[in-house]
């Protein structure tokens, strides 16, 4: 079990050097949050109105809970979707099973890849949210709490949903497959649009998933408590995100673990 | 004398055919033994059986002492496997993808000294994107040997090299084996290669083990008639004999000394090769040259 730890520290920091060679990619993956942040500040400036102002709320506040959950959710599950679907069809997966090194090992160098790419989106994401956009970022401890427990448990059951996610198609269509449903739940789980104004069976629907649940978590960090009303249930329902999330986690290593494919289907 | 690999009766079918069909082979401790085969004879379906990346449908498969079906990490920690050149490194470089992989390993080489040894030495801090494709390959064969592995398996090798880049590769593959004491199993389908690098060639088509022996005796190359050819009166002789030696000596008697344009021959390992997998291969015709 250290062994696998050992390696899979290893394999995060190679992960890493990987990933900052891929000098597009990091630009965009770090720009993406913050562009969209900045459209919807800007277009959505005018609608805030003087009550939610008075309360602290401007339009970039509003959606900075969105951004950060959608942040999440994309470097975990999808790039993690994406680049285990390659490395299965580029070979990089059969080279590694030709080796001693436990699974585990693999899985975790993804997970100490997403914490850390996504825990750096994020900081950006905060600082120009609160240099650029003005937006007054918690000042208690318990809030920051919130946060650090919503955000690894959103980023541990992304990556892992991200690799049993990724045996379910071809290297050639798991873009399709990835982004399709992560844009339905974008517009339905109150990233894009405030949940409040999605109507009640979508509601339903998109509790089912976890991009709505990490919203909310956001949102309770973000918000200031009077916005707790316009929840769902009228409150941010910390110990339902918990559960729901975990619940997700753990299905979702269950499902990597006993679904895990190390070969293109086909070529076995 | 141990044995690395035994396979009695290995059966494997896709779709109601059959791709290995009551295959026997044993490989020896610390020997090179070259798998022969025309395309689709079953070599690799063979071999990545006994690496244990695809499942038997019948037969005994015991390789260093463990079935490779059920094998855990402990065994994978005691065999190499060189494969096709893999994508998915073009970012790191050789020392950090060998680095990464020695680590799994109880008692890896030296990375320096496996860079050294498979000549990349002055490419080890290099970006894999910019390897030629006879560096990349040498770079697969050292991800193969970096655990020190007592059973080594090298699939086709040396397809796309240029005779130089070939001639360097055998040279590290002999290096491993012999001396080295790994014992290597390689399918190969140039027969250059077997004769080059293996103590012994296994000739294999339609899934079934043809005949196996030394690269010189293989279907009793060394017991056949030998062919003496040589120039008289403008024209090419040729003779089959068993004795060539003494047909030589009567022809210098003859001519008083050199024979011209003489040449003695016996049948390739491409004849006999051909000959053992004529049958088996419906595109293909071997024909009768008359002597």
């Amino acid at each position: 079990m250290t062994q696998a730890l050992v390696l899979g520290w290893d394999r995060t920091v190679l992960e890493l050097k990987m990933y900052a060679r891929e000098k597009e990619s990091v630009f965009f993956s770090f720009l993406s949050p913050i562009l969209l942040l900045t459209l919807f500040a800007v277009v959505f400036a005018a609608q805030v109105d003087e009550q939610a102002r008075s309360n602290g709320m401007n339009a970039a506040r509003y959606f900075l809970p969105g951004m950060a959950a959608v942040g999440v959710l994309l470097t975990s599950f999808q790039t993690v979707a994406l680049t285990v679907a390659l490395e299965r069809d580029d070979g990089t997966l059969k080279r590694l099973r030709s080796t001693p090194m436990s699974p585990v090992s693999y899985f975790l160098g993804k997970v100490g890849l997403v914490l850390l790419s996504s825990v750096a989106q994020l900081a950006l994401l905060l600082v120009v949210a609160r240099l650029a956009f003005d937006v007054q970022l918690p000042t208690d401890a318990s809030r920051w709490r919130t946060l650090g427990w919503v955000f690894t448990l959103s980023a541990f059951a992304g990556t892992v949903l991200g690799i049993a996610y990724s045996s379910i198609a071809s290297a050639r269509s798991i873009g399709v497959v990835v982004a399709g449903p992560l844009l339905v739940l974008q517009f339905i789980s109150g990233v894009f649009i405030p949940f409040e104004n999605v109507p009640d069976w979508l509601k339903q629907l998109a509790a089912i998933f976890p991009l709505k649940w990490i919203a909310q978590g956001m949102r309770s960090v973000f918000y200031p408590d009077s916005m707790a009303t316009k929840e769902m249930a009228g409150a941010w329902e910390h110990s339902r995100i918990a559960l729901v999330l975990t619940l997700w986690a753990v299905s979702g290593l269950v499902l990597c673990v006993t679904t895990f494919r190390w070969f293109r289907r086909g070529s076995v | 004398m141990t044995v690395a690999v035994t396979i009695r009766g290995l059966t494997k079918s896709y779709g109601g055919r059959a791709t290995v069909d009551r295959l026997d082979l044993q490989v020896r401790t610390g020997e090179i033994f070259a798998l022969l085969g025309p395309n689709g004879a079953g070599k690799t379906t063979t071999v990545e059986i006994l690496e244990g990346f695809r499942q038997r449908d019948g037969g005994e498969v015991d390789v260093l002492g463990a079935d490779p079906g059920r094998a855990d990490r402990a065994w994978r920690n005691r065999i190499g496997i060189v494969l096709q050149s893999t994508g998915g490194l073009d970012l790191l470089t050789v020392r950090e993808v060998l680095r990464s992989t020695a680590r799994a390993y109880s008692e890896p080489r030296r990375v320096d000294e496996v860079v050294e040894s498979v000549g990349l030495a002055d490419k080890a801090d290099a970006r894999i994107s910019s390897l030629s494709g006879g560096q990349r390959r040498r770079l697969d064969v050292a991800l193969g040997i970096v655990g020190r592995p007592e059973l080594l398996f090298l699939d086709e090798p040396t397809t796309g090299f240029d005779p130089q880049a070939r001639r360097d590769f055998w040279e590290l593959i002999r290096g491993l084996g012999g001396a080295g004491g790994t014992t290597i199993l390689l399918t190969t389908h140039y027969l250059d290669e077997a004769e080059q690098l293996a103590d012994r060639v296994g000739v294999i088509a339609a899934g079934r083990m043809l005949a196996v022996d030394t690269p010189d005796q293989l279907g009793g190359r060394d017991s056949q008639q030998a062919t003496v050819s040589w120039e008289e009166h403008g024209q090419r002789r040729l003779l089959r004999t068993d004795y060539p030696t003494a047909q030589v000596a009567r022809l210098g008697a003859r001519f008083g000394g050199e024979v011209p344009g003489l040449v003695v021959s016996r049948p390739s390992l491409e004849d006999t090769y051909l000959t053992l997998i004529a049958p088996h291969v419906h595109d293909l015709q071997v024909q009768e040259v008359p002597a």
